[in-house]
């Protein structure tokens, strides 16, 4: 059995100020076995970039160990530098420089011969859908162009290693969806990949296993079925016209013997849907045999907030830009 | 904690002096790239100083007496030189700090790369843009009537004014490593060289200043770089004191330059590898 190409044990990063000290790190261990993806989900503020950044060597535990391709992060940062690619909010590609020249340039301090790196760069550009931009200032590209290139300068050289931080916060959906095709196809060739994310439903694509961070800590760990199950799996969402039959509303869903929770502000009613779609379209029969007016119905997945909502006992705080996002995901 | 910290930057690949100059010469490469394609930045360095030129020549120039032979704008344009080096380390400050908040030079420390290339790389390519400010400057010069009297000499002042800008340019990187933002480095460096630049014999000359800071004033660098500037041109430089810094100025410059380089050049090393902090 190889080594793992990732670990972390009891990983501390304190950030002290005059006023007091935030444990952006409480404690964290991790393990990634080679050739699997990790998926590090949990909400802004987490701890998720402060753990990315000690295993790519950008910055120091206070406390713990770590090692990345069996090199300790503190002692030996060159050797991993040399083979891990690194993609992320925090390290980003030049505004001022074209995209074929960020690429060559990133590929020559990688040490490859300048053929080599422009040969690269080339084959990035076209791999990413990018040459039509390659000699446009990276300034001009969109958001999702940006996050593509960001992801090409990390495959430079070819890395079996990869961590992306937070590859699709702020990407529309279309682009989302392309990158992951892109982080797929990179998984199927063999690499390693450590990723960070806000959204369930990302990590539940891309990645083997999940460990779910709060507040500098992992609160829970296990393949994505294993974390939806834990926070109860698909659930019916209806919304009934009048308030005045949410009683007896009630009742009819509470027949199969589920919790059933209401919220009377919004007139809107949850159950657990064990049968999927066929339990909603129970749940549309016996409302209309009722005869109560249905405002809206819907098939929900359980999302990151759910599964912080019964991990913790909280809503992930989440910034009023990404629970947008998150909003929009559910929809779909 | 610091002694992991120091093992963790101290072993070196083989070969990596040959890796620190690659290195060095493509980031100074993508810094020099980058000029251009902000056209404002320098086209507003220019106008500053040519307005500088401007507002002197013809605004004090009427006001302030030059003993002895030469007129105010011959006087002038060496300390316009010399403060528009001085500058130089605002320029580099600023585009450390810029560089450091987008994110870039955590990439640069992502990469098997040498740890001060990203330092040096942006000396290099800041001296060569200031030696590019100073050529337009130096027309400018021209164009408003300054002289100066022997070619050769006016190459090896020009060469001064660029070993000076290196210097400054370590003082810019230290000082954009230190500030958190674009908008703080700003501040700093108003409030840092514009009295390095203003309590000097740039604009007036020495005796004109309270005797308490006439001391001060000559010793400034600005000044030794601007005596030796205006001794090397044959333009007129008022009445030197009988200290080391009036009597010697070029000695003084250079030892300021090496003093600059010195100091802030492994602060400024030591303060990268602490972004690991």
């Amino acid at each position: 059995m190889p080594a793992p190409a990732i670990t972390a044990e009891g990983l501390v990063k304190i950030y002290k100020s005059r006023k007091n000290e935030v444990h952006a790190l409480d404690g964290i261990d991790l393990e990634v076995a080679e050739g699997t993806v990790l998926g590090l989900l949990g909400p802004n503020g987490a701890g998720k970039t402060t753990a990315v950044r000690i295993l790519a060597t950008l910055l120091k535990p206070d406390a713990g160990r770590a090692t990345v391709a069996g090199f300790d992060v503190v002692r030996q940062p060159d050797e991993i530098r040399r083979l891990i690619g690194l993609s992320g909010q925090y390290a980003a590609v030049d505004e001022n420089l074209t995209g074929r020249e960020n690429l060559w340039l990133f590929g020559r301090l990688y040490k490859l011969p300048s053929p080599k790196a422009r040969a690269r760069a080339d084959e990035l550009l076209d791999q990413f859908d990018l040459t039509d931009a390659a000699d446009r200032v990276v300034k001009t590209y969109s958001g999702g162009m940006r996050r593509r290139l960001d992801l090409a300068a990390a495959l430079i050289a070819n890395p079996r290693l990869l961590i992306l931080d937070e590859p699709t916060t702020g990407l529309d959906p279309r682009s989302r969806l392309g990158m992951w095709d892109v982080i797929r196809e990179l998984v199927r060739s063999g690499a390693t990949l450590l990723l960070t994310t806000q959204y369930l439903e990302e990590a539940d694509e891309l990645a083997d296993t999940i460990a779910v961070v709060d507040h500098g800590k992992i609160i829970a760990r296990g393949t994505a079925d294993e974390l939806k199950a834990q926070v109860g799996g698909e659930r019916i969402e209806v919304i009934v016209h009048d308030k005045t039959v949410l009683a007896d509303a009630r009742a009819v869903l509470a027949r199969g013997g589920d919790d059933v929770t209401i919220d009377d502000h919004t007139r809107r009613l949850t159950v657990p849907a064990h049968g999927g779609a066929q339990s909603l379209v129970g749940v549309v029969r016996d409302f209309d045999e009722a005869g109560f007016r249905i405002d809206d119905i819907a098939l929900r997945r359980p999302t990151l907030d759910d599964v912080f909502l019964s991990l913790t006992g909280h809503v992930a705080e989440v910034e009023s830009e990404n629970s947008k996002e998150t909003t929009a995901g559910r929809a779909r | 904690m610091t002694a992991p910290a120091t093992a963790a930057t101290t072993p070196a690949p083989a070969g990596s002096r040959q890796s620190a100059i690659t290195d060095s010469l493509l980031i100074g490469w993508r810094n020099l790239k980058r000029i251009p394609r902000i056209p404002e930045l320098a086209a507003f360095a220019i106008i500053q100083s040519i307005m500088f030129v401007l507002l002197f020549v013809y605004v004090f120039g009427g006001a302030i007496a030059i003993a002895g032979p030469g007129n105010y704008v011959d006087f002038l344009m060496p300390g316009i030189f010399a403060q528009t080096i001085v500058f130089a380390a605002g320029t580099t400050a600023i585009g450390m700090t810029d560089d450091i908040s987008k994110g870039i030079v955590d990439r640069f420390r992502s990469l098997p790369m040498s740890h001060s290339a990203v330092l040096t790389g942006r000396t290099f390519a800041d001296v060569i843009y200031n030696g590019g400010i100073l050529i337009v400057l130096m027309v400018t010069g021209f164009v408003v009537g300054w002289r100066v009297d022997s070619l050769p000499n006016l190459l090896i002042g020009y060469a001064l004014l660029l070993f000076f800008a290196y210097g400054m340019t370590w003082l810019g990187v230290f000082l954009g490593m230190n500030v958190p933002t674009v908008e703080v480095a700003q501040q700093v460096i108003f409030t840092v060289l514009f009295p390095i630049t203003f309590i000097s014999n740039v604009f007036v000359p020495l005796p004109t200043l309270p005797e308490w800071l006439q001391p001060i004033a000559e010793w400034n660098p600005t000044s030794t770089l601007t005596a030796t500037l205006r001794e090397l041109w044959g333009n007129p430089n008022p009445i030197q004191s009988d200290s080391l810094a009036g009597q010697e100025p070029a000695l003084v410059t250079i030892g300021w330059v090496i003093a600059f380089i010195v100091v802030f050049g492994p602060l400024a090393v030591r303060r990268y590898r602490r972004l690991s902090r």
